[in-house]
């Protein structure tokens, strides 16, 4: 019992998880901010933002939402992306769960965030939520489908095998999913959806800021919206590091292998964040035309190829 | 911070944009504009408040979570500037909510912009 709390609260779950997810954060701002010629915020900025949000400002609640539902929803959230967080970041850490089948599970619990940010968007009663939250629903029916067509090549390449501890033990053993062409789409695919999932640029059309103003946040305030930061942390180093599970041989935390693990984590990253960055945001419409005809045909085309063994 | 504009003549709303381009930065503190006032810790309010600005400044303010600071950009929020003896002027920033600091200049430069956020952040 003691361990396993231990795996939650310390370390590979929500301690752990949110430092380094709230690094990769200050990583993704500095680099946007080089990308557009500025120097970028100080290291311990998502520190400073959060702990201001938590301890400093005042929480408001919508007059006319419902208010339990509406504080409820971050907690939610945060515990969604930590449980995620535990199950994908145990067996990437060499530590086996022994749960056999825990893939079908991650992708359960990695919905869990985005549907509470819908459910607490529309508790506000704010019609600027309203339309966030119809977007993110759209959204998540648009990748939900991709992502799952992702994980169907990831467990016809791996020998039928649903559990990620073994998925990374077959790579170890022989080469990286990711150095054959079926690995390279699905790569491809499920950068497209983790971009979706994190809500960053092509895909932010839920809380647009120029348009519908923060969209699905808009009226969160004070420690609900300090939670809803620090499961953005959380999710922006938990994706990139299931992506690395999945595709590309996990890590060996010996010698070199835990600089391997980092470059790999910050690579991924750095090319969500470049997207995001050259990219502007659609419409969408365009976003779940992209999704349901672009990316499940090339999810399809990828797990055709990993059936001939390419 | 979050950027409310009165009955300006656009001329601070640029140079407060200008804060936020490649060569003054403002993130550079950490600060990014907002598109909520909830997630907002600094209001700045730059033109003449007229008479039809004024339930919404305070209405701005008052959803505004607490601690607020509010800056005071231009001759105009700090003073009314040319338009102080105006028909429907309503009074400089600090006659309707509470001022941290006024940034003087028609338009204040941005480098001024700046120091005068930079030494709110200093004192908090």
């Amino acid at each position: 019992m003691g361990t396993y709390l231990f795996y939650f609260l310390v370390y590979p779950g929500f301690l752990f998880a949110a430092v380094i997810g709230a690094l990769l954060s200050w990583f993704d701002r500095k680099i946007t901010a080089r990308v557009q010629f500025r120097k970028g915020p100080p290291l311990l900025q998502p520190f400073y933002d959060f702990f201001k949000l938590l301890l400093v400002k005042e929480t408001i609640l919508p007059a006319r939402g419902a208010k339990g539902v509406f504080l409820a929803s971050p907690v939610f959230a945060v515990f969604g992306a930590t449980m995620a967080g535990v199950f994908i970041l145990l067996p990437l850490l060499n530590i086996t769960s022994g749960f056999h089948g825990d893939l079908i599970v991650i992708f359960y619990l990695l919905t869990i965030p985005s549907l509470t940010y819908v459910i607490g968007a529309l508790s506000s009663g704010n019609p600027l939520a309203a339309v966030g939250a119809s977007r993110e629903m759209k959204l998540i029916l648009s990748y939900e489908l991709t992502f799952l067509l992702v994980m169907a090549g990831i467990i016809i390449k791996a020998d039928q095998s649903i559990d990620l501890y073994q998925i990374i033990q077959i790579q170890q053993n022989g080469t990286p999913f990711i150095g054959s062409i079926s690995g390279v789409l699905l790569f491809l695919v499920a950068i497209f959806c983790l971009q979706a999932k994190l809500g960053l640029v092509p895909f932010d059309m839920p809380e647009a800021e120029t348009e519908i103003s923060d969209g699905i946040f808009i009226e969160y305030s004070g420690t609900p919206y300090a939670m809803i930061k620090l499961s953005k942390y959380i999710l922006l180093f938990i994706l990139p590091a299931f992506i690395m599970a999945l595709l590309m041989n996990g890590t060996k935390l010996e010698g070199i292998g835990i600089l391997w693990a980092v470059l790999k984590l910050v690579a991924v990253v750095l090319l969500l964040t470049l997207i995001r960055n050259t990219n502007p945001r659609v419409k969408i419409k365009q976003a779940i035309r992209f999704f349901f005809v672009w990316m499940n045909l090339l999810a399809i085309i990828a797990i055709v190829l990993a059936i001939f063994g390419l | 911070m979050f950027h409310f504009g009165g009955a300006s003549c656009n001329n601070c709303d640029i140079e407060i944009l200008a804060c936020l381009t490649p060569r003054y930065d403002v993130e550079r503190f950490g600060m990014l504009l907002v598109g909520s006032i909830r997630h907002a810790d600094v209001l700045l309010v730059n033109g003449s408040i007229n008479k039809k600005d004024k339930p919404r400044l305070l209405e701005i303010y008052e959803q505004a979570p607490k601690p607020v600071l509010v800056v005071a950009i231009g001759a105009c929020g700090c003073t009314g500037g040319i338009f102080a003896e105006g028909n429907t002027f309503a009074g400089p920033v600090d006659k309707i909510i509470p001022v941290d600091a006024y940034i003087p200049g028609c338009p204040p430069k941005p480098e001024a912009i700046l120091a005068g956020i930079v030494k709110l952040l200093g004192k908090n």
